[in-house]
């Protein structure tokens, strides 16, 4: 079951910042979660196929045909920060 | 007024669509003050109204002519602030249609607003984000969730209306239940989700909530039907009235942790189900009422924790000055506006998928969702119709929703998870009431056999 230093990783890898108390919450919450969830370590799946969907549906395709999509300028519309035609982001380093 | 009478009059062109759309509006703003139904509503409803009066005039059959219809917050309408109740999308105006949407329109319906729901649909009772609609039958108590506004709308709307909403574990079954309504799920794909703002792609369903099985089997019949934009897609629907003959009643939900007068009063319309000479037989269902819970989540949270990967403060919703590095950044953002929901399931989700757990938890649970949609399958060779109550319990009490912990919160949805997990099609329909409130039986259909669905709802009107 995880620790705190577990879920600070976790929450790290999903760019989340945790506070001194949302890191003891979310501690207990998952230890109390994943125990539920350990039950169905009960049920044996031994050569049982996953369901990745509930409906099995194979090879879906479309005609490889240009159609039209978002504009640029539409496309950037609901951004905050941009410049020229593009996102304008934080640095990378 | 009813909603085949409003489209049977419209049809005609007796209805002043424009002025029906400003009394609407007017109405479910009235509404909104007391019940907080809705984050907003649609400043060019009437534009729309105008249109649709005009193409009514030069004598096109419409068949939701000026129809208002409530839009839950996580289905994209062009133009409309959509959020899915969470703040990280505040300010976000889709550039499209979501197809169903769009099909809606194309036969008449007026988009009223965005109705009120947990964040990305993370919850039982609508208590996940920052408007709380409140239960049309008792002000201090939720309506359900994760589509709380959009079947509170619906209960107290006295004009024709019907409101779209979406499920993922029961989001429309247990809001339905809580509040008296009809709420019509369909198989997994029978509506496309393209628009949809998703929440876990394996199992987000379109469905409707109206007051009368009429408007509901009409809303399906216009959104279903195969979309290129969504590969899952399946064919349209075609209501074919079907003859009942058999349902299995699901032991498992009627036994322990049910609330007394919830399994009396559904007893007493499985009873009733014997008046219309149908055969009630009791089964179980060991897999599907034992580990579907479980399966569910850990499904659901890994997908979820995956889909909320994009919001990042950078190509749509809040944003933050531009301060330090990408990761910094993202954190910030994210740290800032995700609600309490949102970041447990992007940490469990994202615990559950890591090396090491994959198999144990991810994986697994995708295999017993193989086993448990056996089951039901199983049980369909001897059963028109499956049989439950849609919820444990009558709608709670804020007060009491604030002492309960996640997993009490997961727990709630005991009986709504299967049918949900294994795509299978499901409607509740009001049971009657138990302490003067609200209570939904449920019943559960083979995949795309919606139509027997439709039929019982249909049996069930006066």
């Amino acid at each position: 079951m995880p620790t705190k230093d577990d879920i600070l990783k976790v929450a790290r890898s999903a760019r989340l910042s945790l506070t001194i108390s949302e890191l003891d919450k979310f501690t207990d919450d998952a230890n109390e979660i994943l125990a539920a969830f350990e039950k169905i370590k009960e049920v044996d799946t031994e050569n049982v196929e996953p369901s990745f969907q509930p409906i099995r549906n194979t090879n879906i395709m479309r005609e490889d045909i240009v159609i039209e999509s978002l504009r640029q300028d539409e496309a950037l519309k609901n951004a905050e920060h941009r410049k020229d035609a593009y996102f304008k982001g934080p640095r990378i380093t | 007024m009813k909603a085949q009478d409003f489209l049977d009059d419209a049809a005609i062109g007796s209805i002043d669509i424009v002025e029906n759309t400003h009394k609407a509006l007017r109405k479910a703003q009235q509404i909104d003050n007391d019940y907080n139904y809705f984050y907003n509503f649609n400043e060019d409803a009437i534009r729309q109204a105008e249109e649709i009066q005009r193409r009514i005039n030069e004598g096109q059959r419409l068949r939701f002519a000026g129809l208002p219809v409530s839009v839950k917050d996580c289905i994209c309408v062009k133009g409309l602030e959509s959020a899915a109740g969470s703040r990280i999308l505040q300010g976000y105006r889709p550039l499209f249609d979501a197809t169903a949407i769009k099909r809606l329109k194309q036969e008449g319906a007026i988009i009223m607003g965005k109705t009120t729901q947990d964040e990305f649909g993370f919850g039982s009772f609508s208590t996940n984000t920052h408007k709380f609609p409140k239960n049309p039958h008792d002000m201090s108590r939720c309506t359900g969730g994760s589509s709380g506004g959009s079947a509170g709308m619906t209960a107290k709307a006295d004009f024709a209306h019907i409101s779209i909403a979406e499920s993922t574990g029961g989001s429309i079954a247990c809001p339905a239940s809580f509040c008296g309504v009809i709420g019509l799920t369909p198989t997994y794909g029978r509506v496309s989700r393209y628009g949809l703002i998703d929440y876990a792609n394996s199992l987000d369903k379109i469905g409707v909530m109206g007051k009368n099985i009429f408007e509901c089997k009409l809303a399906l019949e216009i959104m279903s039907g195969k979309d290129d934009k969504d590969g899952t897609s399946l064919d349209a629907f075609s209501h074919q009235k079907r003859k009942i003959r058999k349902v299995g009643v699901i032991k498992e939900t009627l036994s322990e942790g049910i609330d007394e007068g919830v399994r009396i009063n559904v007893m007493r319309t499985i009873q009733n189900l014997e008046d219309f000479g149908i055969v009630a037989e009791e089964i179980s269902l060991p897999l599907s009422s034992g580990y579907a819970l479980a399966a569910y989540y850990i499904i659901a949270m890994s997908e979820a924790s995956t889909n909320l990967a994009k919001y990042c403060g950078l190509r749509y919703g809040a944003a933050e000055k531009l301060d330090g590095n990408f990761n910094e950044y993202f954190s910030n953002v994210r740290s800032k506006y995700f609600g309490d929901e949102a970041k447990r399931r992007i940490i469990l989700g994202t615990f559950a998928r890591q090396s090491g757990f994959r198999e144990a938890f991810y994986l697994k649970a995708m295999k017993l969702r193989t086993l448990i949609i056996e089951e039901y399958k199983k049980a369909f060779n001897e059963y028109d119709l499956l049989v439950s109550p849609t919820m444990p319990v009558i709608a709670p009490k804020f007060s009491a929703i604030q002492n309960l912990t996640p997993m009490q919160n997961y727990l709630m949805d005991i009986m709504t998870v299967g049918p949900n997990l294994a795509g299978l099609p499901h409607l509740t329909l009001n049971s009657g009431m138990s302490n003067s409130m609200p209570v939904g039986i449920q019943f559960i259909a083979d995949h795309m056999k919606e139509d027997m669905l439709v039929s019982m709802g249909e049996m069930f009107e006066p």
